[in-house]
């Protein structure tokens, strides 16, 4: 059965032999406008979703894209699959910039891209069973002959492990889990290339997000589709994914191998973030787990501050990361390893110390000068 | 002396051997139109003040209706229950409304998930803490109120809390709404402190920051918290005391250390097993927990796990399916109770463990 899914795919793959990524996507920007309020609408400032974010993901392989809210990880994807219009940079795939490309001119590309959406509840058509929802697709790109797209439906749900007798339910007949079967089912429908999973497993309950990965991990060795895993489950990602982007405020700060992103993290914020996952092997020592504590909150995306975007909570930031901002350089001898920090290096718990005791000190002295002002 | 510890102010200096909170027995059921919903059956667990009680679940396993009892939010008319739940030694199943209203928010605060849900968009932030001090201290001005609620703001680490305490609710970020809903539950000093999923909404950094705070005003305060999570990770460093839940029934109770190194019910080794840990070898398939949670309109017979579980082979005969275990103490006695029926658990677990390993 699942042969007759994977036989075609074989064939329809002329490019692959000349060891380009499937996916290369330069200097990507996003930005949304604001606008005034009142009659005149003026465009008063933009969000700098994503700004200049450069990626690019191999044939059959996973990237996983982490970060916290805001960070324009939702944005990144859904500029990918066109959803959004991007503002300017270029996203190559398979030799074809999309960025320009007309709806009508990306209809024959959307077959290739598909999307796994977060929320299993608000992505499928209440109204419309689960032979609609899957069965669409295949006929909106006509892929099987109009009388064959039962029998290829029921295929797929056996597939992603649901009975393909349950064709004709509707989506509130399946729990939380069986909906998101449901939903990779219709992105695996046109047998993509590359599939963007927008926090696939993050709205499921813990033992069925288990099943939902390993269903992905062998759809994807299955039929060789690439993923672009987006989540802010850091521990979720470093299963699924052999190369890890981390991005900040709408920048990527930090891209490599699971290792090194995990082990060695040169910049400070993956750093930090690291720290901050709590760990279930906690609970053999009791207590918090040594974290780094990140001051304040992320900046505005309309304002973002000058130079290094994650200076305002660093605490290496010295003068320069106001000025200039860091680029993506390598880290010492590993060509896949990249950080974006004027003073990237493996954590080391005495310099943040150190600079802890500075920055205290520096508080109390300019409390201590407002006071003297004051008096 | 059932309503004294709630109408005497007094009553807050709780002194007993009796730990502050006592859930004995707690049944509730949900008439529907499809039939009797059985969300919690027969659960029982303490609280001492001081300590953190961790209550982990799947959605659906009765976590969150057992504490709804506990702060009164159920409709009497719509809800069937029984037991007894003792708050500072006072009776509190079935307490009239005004009674409840004067525990609730005074002895007893709640935070939950969803702040923006659960703060009133049209009012100031500052003002609804104030109302949340003043329903309680009708002595107190307008200004003490308004006061308090800025020192509260200060205190769960608000930036400039006098200005902030003038925005409404949409103007501050996750993090912050989170801080001042936690600002609004501990205005009044409560002992008891419920957590109803209070960091699931938020970024890492911002729940650690949230749990540091937490952990910061039990050890100020000395209030009991219950924290209802589903992410063992956040227990495994939040909580002295674990319930783990099942299908509206306690299938697993003890230390959190026990619990989490040494589990001895299929359900939570299923849970452990089944979530990608950090130092875990990436390469390795996850081992889910089979199937889907168990419905309660009719819960399965027998063990709520049995349809789930993978070692019911390992029970002499179809005990599974017939009988309920019994909470009993494990091999390590008292302090770790499960509801199984395998007789040496840890083994077998941990036998199973080395097994899925090495295939």
């Amino acid at each position: 059965m699942t042969e007759t899914i994977a036989s075609d795919r074989s064939t329809a793959d002329p490019s692959s032999a000349d060891g380009s990524p499937l996916l290369e996507v330069t200097d990507l920007v996003k930005y949304f406008p604001v606008k005034s309020s009142g009659v005149i609408r003026r465009v008063i400032g933009q969000v700098q979703a994503v700004d200049g974010v450069s990626f690019s993901v191999g044939r059959a392989e996973s990237l996983g894209l982490v970060g916290e809210s805001g960070c324009g990880k939702t944005t990144t994807g859904r500029v990918l699959t066109k959803l959004y219009e991007p503002t300017s940079g270029s996203m190559v795939f398979e030799g074809t910039d999309l960025a320009p490309l007309s709806a009508k001119e990306m209809l024959p590309i959307r077959k290739d891209v598909q999307m796994i959406f977060q929320d299993p509840y608000t992505s499928l058509n209440p109204r419309h069973t689960v032979g609609a929802i899957v069965g669409t697709p295949l006929q909106v790109h006509s892929v099987v002959p109009r009388n064959k797209v039962l029998s290829r439906v029921q295929e797929l749900l056996e597939l992603v492990g649901l009975n393909p007798e349950h064709y004709n339910r509707y989506p509130n007949e399946f729990s939380g889990g069986q909906r998101q079967r449901i939903g990779i089912a219709r992105a695996l429908a046109l047998q993509p290339k590359l599939m963007i999973a927008d926090e696939p497993v993050s709205a499921l309950d813990v033992s069925i997000q288990a099943q939902v990965i390993n269903l992905l991990q062998d759809l994807q060795k299955e039929f060789d589709i690439a993923f672009l895993f987006i989540a802010h489950d850091l521990s979720v990602v470093r299963h699924f994914c052999p190369r890890v982007a981390v991005m900040y405020l709408g920048k990527i700060v930090e891209i490599g191998d699971r290792e090194s992103i995990y082990r060695n993290a040169h910049h400070p914020y993956t750093q930090a973030l690291l720290s901050a996952i709590p760990d279930v092997s906690q609970a053999q020592v009791g207590g918090r787990r040594e974290r780094i504590w990140l001051e304040g909150d992320v900046p505005s995306p309309i304002n973002p501050p000058s130079g290094c975007r994650f200076r305002t909570r660093c605490w290496k930031a010295q003068d320069i990361c106001a000025e200039q901002e860091p680029p993506l350089l390598q880290i010492g001898d590993n060509p896949g390893h990249q950080a974006a920090c004027h003073f990237s290096e493996p954590y080391d718990s005495a310099i943040h110390d150190a600079a802890k005791i500075t920055r205290a000190a520096a508080s109390r002295a300019a409390t201590e000068s407002d006071e003297a002002n004051a008096s | 002396m059932t309503t004294s510890a709630v109408a005497d102010p007094t009553a807050k200096e709780w002194t007993s051997d009796e730990p502050f909170l006592v859930v004995d027995d707690l049944t509730v059921k949900f008439p529907t139109a499809d039939g009797l919903v059985h969300a919690v059956t027969g659960l029982s667990y303490k609280v001492e003040l001081g300590k953190t009680l961790g209550i982990v679940g799947e959605s659906g396993s009765g976590k969150s209706v057992s504490s709804m009892a506990v702060v009164g939010l159920h409709d009497p008319k719509r809800t069937r229950m029984s037991g007894s739940i003792r708050v500072g030694g006072a009776e509190v199943v079935w307490l009239s409304e005004s009674k409840m209203r004067r525990l609730r928010g005074n002895d007893v605060a709640m935070i939950f998930q969803d702040a923006l849900a659960a703060l009133h968009p049209f009012y100031r932030v500052g003002v609804q803490i104030a109302e949340a001090y003043l329903s309680h201290h009708p002595k107190a001005t307008k200004r003490e109120a308004q006061q308090k609620a800025v020192s509260m703001l200060d205190r769960v680490g608000i930036p400039q809390p006098d200005q902030r305490a003038r925005d409404f609710p949409h103007q501050f970020s996750g993090g912050m709404r989170q801080r001042a809903m936690i600002a609004m539950a501990l205005v009044n000093d409560p002992k008891l402190l419920f957590a109803d999923e209070p960091t699931t909404a938020l970024d890492v950094t911002v729940q650690a920051q949230i749990l540091d705070l937490l952990q910061e005003l039990q050890r100020d305060f000395g209030s009991a918290i219950v924290f209802i999570t589903h992410d063992l990770g956040v227990i495994a460093e939040m909580a002295d005391q674990v319930l783990v839940m099942y299908g509206g029934r306690a299938v697993e109770y003890g230390t959190c250390k026990d619990i989490l190194t040494t589990p001895q019910m299929p359900y939570t080794w299923g849970l452990l097993e089944s979530i990608p840990e950090m130092d875990s070898d990436p390469t390795q398939r996850l081992l889910p927990i089979a199937g889907t949670p168990p419905s309660l309109l009719t819960p399965p017979s027998g063990c709520p796990f049995h349809p789930r579980c993978r070692f019911t082979g390992d029970v002499p005969g179809d005990l599974c399916e017939r009988e309920l275990p019994e909470l009993l103490p494990g091999i390590e006695g008292v302090r770790h109770l499960k509801r199984c029926h395998l007789r040496d658990s840890a083994e077998v677990l941990s036998r199973a463990a080395t097994s899925t390993r090495e295939s």
